[in-house]
């Protein structure tokens, strides 16, 4: 396919997240097939060779995990996909990529769960998992976007946060836009804004690989370049070697989390639906957003003022956001394809400034506008 | 087509290619006639049989909900399908009942046609693999969902050269059924 112009395309969600990471940079892939990711896999497997890339078929789903973050170190943008039962497995070195400040992309097309849970129905159910399911006080990216043009643009988003911030961002497909297909426009390269890591300019026996800048985040050096260094899961200090010291174990897991979460501004990509004059807002992300979006429409056609915040960063999570909004209106529901996980982060981010209610689903259909609209309609006759 | 939101629900069991047919639907209406289209899918873990069915919505606006609400449109492959799809089909909605395996169909407000789609398939034009394209000529002739031209493009457009014949054959037969179709 020629990158020179724009293309419109009905493309799957899968395809379109292809699409996104191969104009992001992406040049290596490795994973182990799983619905509802594998389109990503075959699509990658298709086009990675053609483009100087590498495709990796693993043995397992933590192999993939480890092939990534080898990639990664020797200059290479490199991506794994999988879902729910498969992210689970990647968590241990989804952690190493976290310590050793390792740019990866990680997409996750949620099904349901536990275990092998439902295969192709969609969930929720990760939103945690994304956050917390390495141990440790680590930082995480996580992006959910809610329609097929979105996941190509958030995708390279997902990259380019990986390159600035040297992290591993999860990228949030749920198993309903994973598989929809939708007219896609296709942007060249020249349209996107794309981020490379910073490279290190010191002479080779100078560099020290998690000395950080100003910005928070340390120069990398390529893997082969001639720089050698060591990366490790220890915790460890500026040069990359293990460290006991109190003082260099507090400011290197400091700046960790931080070169994160005190940059939110640039991180946290929002939409905001009719809630200028809203008294009740809905916080919705990933395919039920769209669900919600319907909801404030036909709210509205009754006269009742609702609005729709939809969040697309889900981490970092904007506490700010929230309270604003909790100050601004008297309900808050938050309709999720899960047990209610996200709930309580707007629940403690709204400080008791307004009611705020969950409402759930997790029999493998998506959430329908209907619904929360009875809900809407429940808690005002209340 | 005067409605702003169209709901098409094609349904069957898994490999009677309800997928690809929305597939299809999509890439005409898409690409091709220029609407606003999202297609989406359900099916279990099973690669044959199970139930399956494909989702196609049509606008002329940007699709919020991405999921069938009530359908405008429902094709029926199976008894199964049947049963469960008609439920949710809009009052004046239309159902296409494939009558070699749907013996009882079942009371319903809006129009029915019906037609022994797959053993036309295997009959007429030699492969019952074609049911799926056959449905989807006769759909786009009963209804004006998109053109015929558009349909014509599409299938073209995704299906490989040793069985585009053979495709096209199976639509426009479907167009020939569509247009002697009585409602029953």
């Amino acid at each position: 396919m020629s990158d020179e112009k724009q293309i419109v395309k009905i493309l799957q969600g899968n395809e379109a997240c292809v699409e996104g990471a191969l104009l992001a940079g992406i040049r290596f892939f490795a994973g182990y097939p799983i619905t509802p990711a594998s389109e990503i896999a075959e699509g990658m497997a298709r086009r990675l060779p053609k483009i100087d890339g590498k495709f990796m078929q693993m043995e397992d789903e933590i192999a993939s995990m480890a092939a990534v973050i080898g990639a990664s170190l020797t200059g290479l943008k490199a991506m794994t996909a999988s879902s729910g039962p498969g992210i689970c497995l990647k968590q241990e070195n989804i952690g190493f990529a976290a310590i050793g400040e390792i740019p990866c992309v990680i997409v996750n097309a949620q099904r349901g769960g536990p275990s092998t849970g439902l295969p192709t129905k969609p969930s929720q159910g990760d939103v945690m998992q994304a956050r917390w399911g390495t141990h440790g006080d680590h930082p995480m990216i996580a992006l959910a976007p809610s329609d097929v043009n979105e996941i190509l643009e958030i995708t390279v988003k997902a990259v380019n946060f990986s390159e600035k911030y040297r992290t591993p961002v999860m990228l949030l497909l749920d198993e309903v836009i994973a598989h929809m297909r939708e007219k896609v426009n296709i942007p060249s390269r020249e349209q996107l804004e794309i981020i490379d890591r910073k490279k290190t300019n010191v002479k080779k026996d100078e560099f020290l690989p998690f000395k950080a800048d100003e910005d928070m985040v340390p120069p990398m050096a390529d893997f082969g370049s001639g720089y050698r260094y060591h990366v490790t899961g220890l915790v460890h200090n500026e040069k990359g070697y293990p460290t006991s010291d109190a003082e260099e174990i507090d400011k290197f897991l400091r700046r960790l989390s931080n070169k994160v979460e005190l940059n939110k501004k640039d991180i946290v990509i929002k939409e905001e639906y009719s809630l200028d004059d809203a008294k009740i807002a809905i916080v919705a992300y990933g395919s039920v957003a769209r669900a919600a979006q319907r909801t404030v429409k036909l709210a509205r056609e009754k006269g009742i003022k609702v609005g729709l915040l939809k969040l697309i960063t889900l981490w970092p999570f904007d506490d700010d956001l929230i309270n604003q909004l909790a100050s601004q209106v008297d309900l808050i529901v938050v309709p999720e394809m899960n047990l209610g996980q996200m709930v309580r982060e707007v629940q403690r981010a709204a400080q008791g400034k307004s009611r705020v209610i969950s409402y759930t689903r997790i029999d493998g259909d998506l959430i329908n506008p209907i619904e929360i609209l009875e809900k809407i309609e429940e808690e005002m006759s209340q | 087509m005067n409605k702003e939101r169209k709901e098409i629900c094609l349904s069957g069991s898994g490999g009677q290619g309800l997928i690809l047919a929305g597939i299809i639907l999509a890439e005409a209406a898409g690409i091709y006639d220029g609407f606003e289209v999202v297609q989406t899918q359900s099916y279990g873990p099973e690669a044959r049989g199970g139930a399956s069915r494909s989702e196609v919505i049509i606008s002329k606006e940007k699709i919020d909900y991405p999921k069938v609400i009530k359908s405008d449109i429902l094709l029926a492959l199976t008894q199964q399908s049947c049963d469960k799809y008609i439920k949710n089909v809009s009052e004046d909605g239309i159902l296409l009942a494939d009558s070699t395996n749907v013996l009882k169909v079942p009371s319903f407000t809006g129009k029915i046609y019906q037609h022994p789609i797959t053993d036309d398939a295997i009959k007429v034009i030699g492969n019952q693999l074609v049911t799926n394209i056959i449905s989807l000529g006769i759909i786009v002739q009963l209804t004006d969902i998109v053109t015929r031209d558009a349909i014509k493009k599409a299938l073209s457009a995704r299906m490989p050269a040793r069985i585009k014949e053979l495709n096209i054959k199976a639509l426009e037969h479907g167009f020939k059924i569509g247009e002697k179709l009585k409602i029953i």
